[in-house]
């Protein structure tokens, strides 16, 4: 599925002009004869062969992060003093998938019982869009740590907004909340893109700053501003008409489809139009971006925006379908968790979706996984396995050695691997 | 208020200043502490060439370690043998987090911003999961804090010096030693051979292989020693100040340290100045509730929201990476993977 992208067709052209081994270009007649005769017969590349080689080292990544928390949870009871328990491992994945997709077989029949597969989509949707906005500034070269700001400042707005329309009509309050929430979180993300292309202050360390100011303004303007009265803690208003119409289930709301949306129009952007592709030019290598006419700072700065816009977008959708109102402390984690969607997605929206979805599933059930083992593996788990998946994917070469696959060209070798390397250019420019 | 009234103000605010600094030095300088040494583990990461955005990681696990070995051994060893143990346990998890770091960004060339990633969400994971499973059920406290030293009261009546001598003696033995880690490295970094290759290796890793520098091992030891530096700051949260755990608890002190190196321009004593501006940047706001300033000025500093005043270090580290205010530019091959066959 996510070899069907921008990659996906480029492997397909060189394919069939005699194989992606770069060793083809330099020895050509009798690299190629051999490459074709390894090929099918037909000569057509194999589809199959190719999601292979896009999705091995995520899924292989997976599996690790999964193997490595199971044994995890197999030591932690007798460090613990509670003694060996074999079957923990079985019990807590068990939970987790129950929690997260259900029993199948309370899908079919009278009144199909979808309510955990609609927890995972109503978790994956704040995550397929911030994984989005990771994914997109990688493929202009930026790597924005500020999800988590911008993620922030579109709850906040779309809360405040959302609030402040509560008794007027749905039709208007929704988009109006919606579009605040995105468009503070564009305008959070112009900071740093902004700076980047002027400055050449590299957005890493501005969002990261970025990020805690966020925080800290929103805790004072939560309190002091607009804080609603008559409740324990500082708090917004309820958001009553604005809150996001439930789309089927019982309480798969629009967001979610505002996600799914969001992908096909960021991999239209990306891969269709002209933007996209100088987007693209400029991560790949700025300079010859700008030989070509195209000036980075505005494409630094637009980047970051449509990426904020994004970041916000998920704040915006988690306060007007899930929480309904913003307080601090809210979903602290979609940034980090974001980053990991992008980088398990490898920077392709398809991808980024079924990354999306996988931790939407752990989120929708490691609460059920907690409860089911006693405690004995809690919800932390997850955030030890998602720091596992990220070593695996960063350290590719632990798995690649194991399973002695090739190196692929994707985001992680292609897009992401110059992120750090603009870090010290800052006096050049 | 109108414009004739800020040169009065300005003089009354550095008179405030001038009355309350003295006494809250040594609170000042307890905020600075792990600022400061997570700051030396990013100069020393950063000077040889490495990016470093996981101190706030290595942090928060060293804190968790370093308690987690005082609440274990307090009571086959007594409180402060264990807690001098937890004190090395932190500088260990700082050692074998700076091993996984310098792995990752030099062996393997991945993205260092993706290990530093990779650091920052394992700590926040892992101390939460273990305080969860070890901690938490006990229901017992760990082995309070190290024990701080004291001086005469009669030292700290010595105008000016007896005070800066209570800001660095009337602590704990790790906030003691950051100004000599401090002036230590400032000397070497500038001063020795080590510090020259270091420099070398971070502006320009081809020129420092020609002349027979191992980057390579180099790197590896700085990264090392550096972490260690953070890991020695978690232990300071824990086993010197606050004597428990809470997850979370570094609370973005790692990214104020790297705010601090971009400050200090990547010199230690420039990063420990920065640590410490920052440092009395968060103790300001309690100082002006407990010792309200007279007049007009108690009026405008009580009237600015606490967290205003702990935005500033993230504010100002903006402000001087983009140049708005004397650019602070970075070594010039920080973050770039060094392959010896590969074309400068």
């Amino acid at each position: 599925m996510s070899g069907a992208g921008d990659t996906g067709s480029r492997n397909d052209v060189r394919a069939q002009a005699g194989g992606t081994d770069p060793l083809a270009a330099t020895a050509p007649a009798a690299a190629q004869d051999r490459d074709n005769r390894s090929r099918p017969p037909s000569g057509r590349p194999n589809a199959l062969a190719r999601l292979w080689r896009t999705s091995a080292l995520p899924v292989l990544s997976i599996l690790f992060a999964l193997a490595i928390g199971a044994i995890l949870m197999l030591i932690s009871p007798v460090v613990t003093g509670k003694g060996f328990q074999p079957t923990l491992p079985i019990t807590a994945y068990g939970a987790l998938v129950e929690g997260s997709i259900g029993h199948p077989g309370t899908w079919f029949g009278e009144g199909g019982n979808f309510n955990a597969l609609a927890n995972t989509l109503v978790q994956a949707a704040p995550l397929i869009l911030g994984g989005l906005a990771v994914g997109l500034a990688f493929k202009a070269g930026l790597f924005n740590i500020g999800v988590a700001g911008q993620f922030l400042m579109g709850a906040f707005f779309a809360a405040v907004v959302g609030a402040r329309l509560a008794q007027v009509d749905t039709n208007f309050a929704v988009p109006i909340a919606l579009l605040a929430g995105a468009l503070a979180g564009a305008a959070y993300g112009f900071i740093p893109g902004f700076l980047k292309g002027r400055t050449g202050a590299h957005e890493v360390v501005t969002t990261i700053m970025l990020n805690s100011i966020a925080a800290l303004i929103l805790a004072w303007a939560l309190s002091d501003l607009v804080a609603a009265t008559g409740f324990s803690f500082p708090r917004t208003g309820d958001i009553g008409n604005s809150r996001l119409p439930v789309l089927f289930g019982r309480n798969v709301h629009l967001g979610v489809l505002l996600a799914f949306i969001a992908v096909f129009v960021i991999r239209f952007l990306l891969n269709r139009t002209t933007l996209g592709f100088e987007i693209r030019t400029v991560g790949a290598n700025p300079n010859a971006a700008r030989y070509a006419g195209i000036r980075p700072l505005l494409i630094v700065a637009l980047t970051m925006s449509i990426s904020g816009l994004l970041g916000g977008l998920a704040g915006a959708v988690q306060i007007l379908g899930v929480q309904g109102f913003y307080a601090v402390g809210i979903s602290a984690n979609v940034g980090f968790d974001a980053i990991t969607v992008a980088l398990l997605g490898r920077s392709n929206p398809l991808g980024i979706m079924a990354a999306g979805l996988l931790f939407g599933a752990f989120r929708a059930g490691q609460g059920l996984m907690q409860i089911n083992t006693n405690l004995l593996v809690p919800v932390e788990v997850i955030d030890v396995i998602q720091a596992l998946i990220i070593l695996f994917l960063a350290a590719d070469i632990i798995i690649r050695r194991v399973f002695r696959l090739r190196a692929a060209k994707g985001a992680l070798e292609g897009e992401v691997r110059t992120v750090t390397q603009s870090w010290g250019e800052q006096g050049a420019r | 208020m109108d414009i004739t009234q800020i040169p009065a103000l300005f003089v009354a605010l550095l008179g405030y200043i001038a009355d309350v600094l003295p006494g809250s030095l040594p609170q000042i300088l307890l905020n600075t502490t792990p600022i400061a040494l997570g700051a030396l583990c990013g100069v020393l990461c950063e000077r040889s060439g490495v990016v470093n955005i996981g101190i706030e990681g290595i942090m928060l696990m060293a804190a968790f370690f370093a308690y987690l070995t005082g609440f274990l051994l307090l009571e086959s060893l007594g409180a402060v043998p264990a807690l001098a143990l937890g004190v090395v346990v932190g500088i260990l998890v700082g050692v074998l987090a700076g091993s996984v770091h310098a792995w990752l960004s030099i062996t393997v060339r991945a993205d260092q911003i993706i290990a530093g990633v990779f650091l920052n969400v394992l700590a926040v994971g892992l101390t939460a999961y273990l305080n969860r499973l070890i901690i938490t059920p006990s229901g017992r406290s760990g082995a309070g804090q190290l024990p701080k030293f004291r001086l005469p009261n009669e030292i700290g009546d010595i105008p000016i010096l007896g005070s800066i001598l209570e800001m660095f003696l009337n602590q704990g033995p790790i906030a003691m030693t950051v100004i000599l880690f401090v002036i230590g490295l400032q000397i070497l970094l500038f001063r020795s051979r080590w510090g020259l290759r270091t420099r070398s290796v971070g502006e320009h890793p081809k020129a420092a292989d020609t002349v027979g520098i191992d980057v390579i091992r180099l790197r590896y030891r700085n990264v090392i020693v550096g972490c260690a530096l953070a890991g020695l700051a978690g232990a300071f949260l824990t086993v010197e100040v606050n004597g428990v755990f809470q997850p979370g608890m570094t609370n973005g002190r790692g990214f104020i340290a790297l705010a601090a190196v971009i400050f200090g321009r990547w010199t230690p004593i420039g990063a420990f100045l920065g640590a410490l501006l920052f440092g009395a940047a968060l103790h300001l706001p309690i100082l002006v509730s407990v010792r309200r300033p007279e007049g007009d000025l108690g009026a405008i500093m009580s009237s600015i929201p606490t967290e205003f005043y702990a935005a500033v270090p993230y504010v100002l580290t903006i402000i001087v990476l983009a140049g708005v205010v004397g650019r602070s530019i970075p070594p010039a091959a920080v973050g770039i993977p060094y392959e010896k066959e590969a074309r400068a």
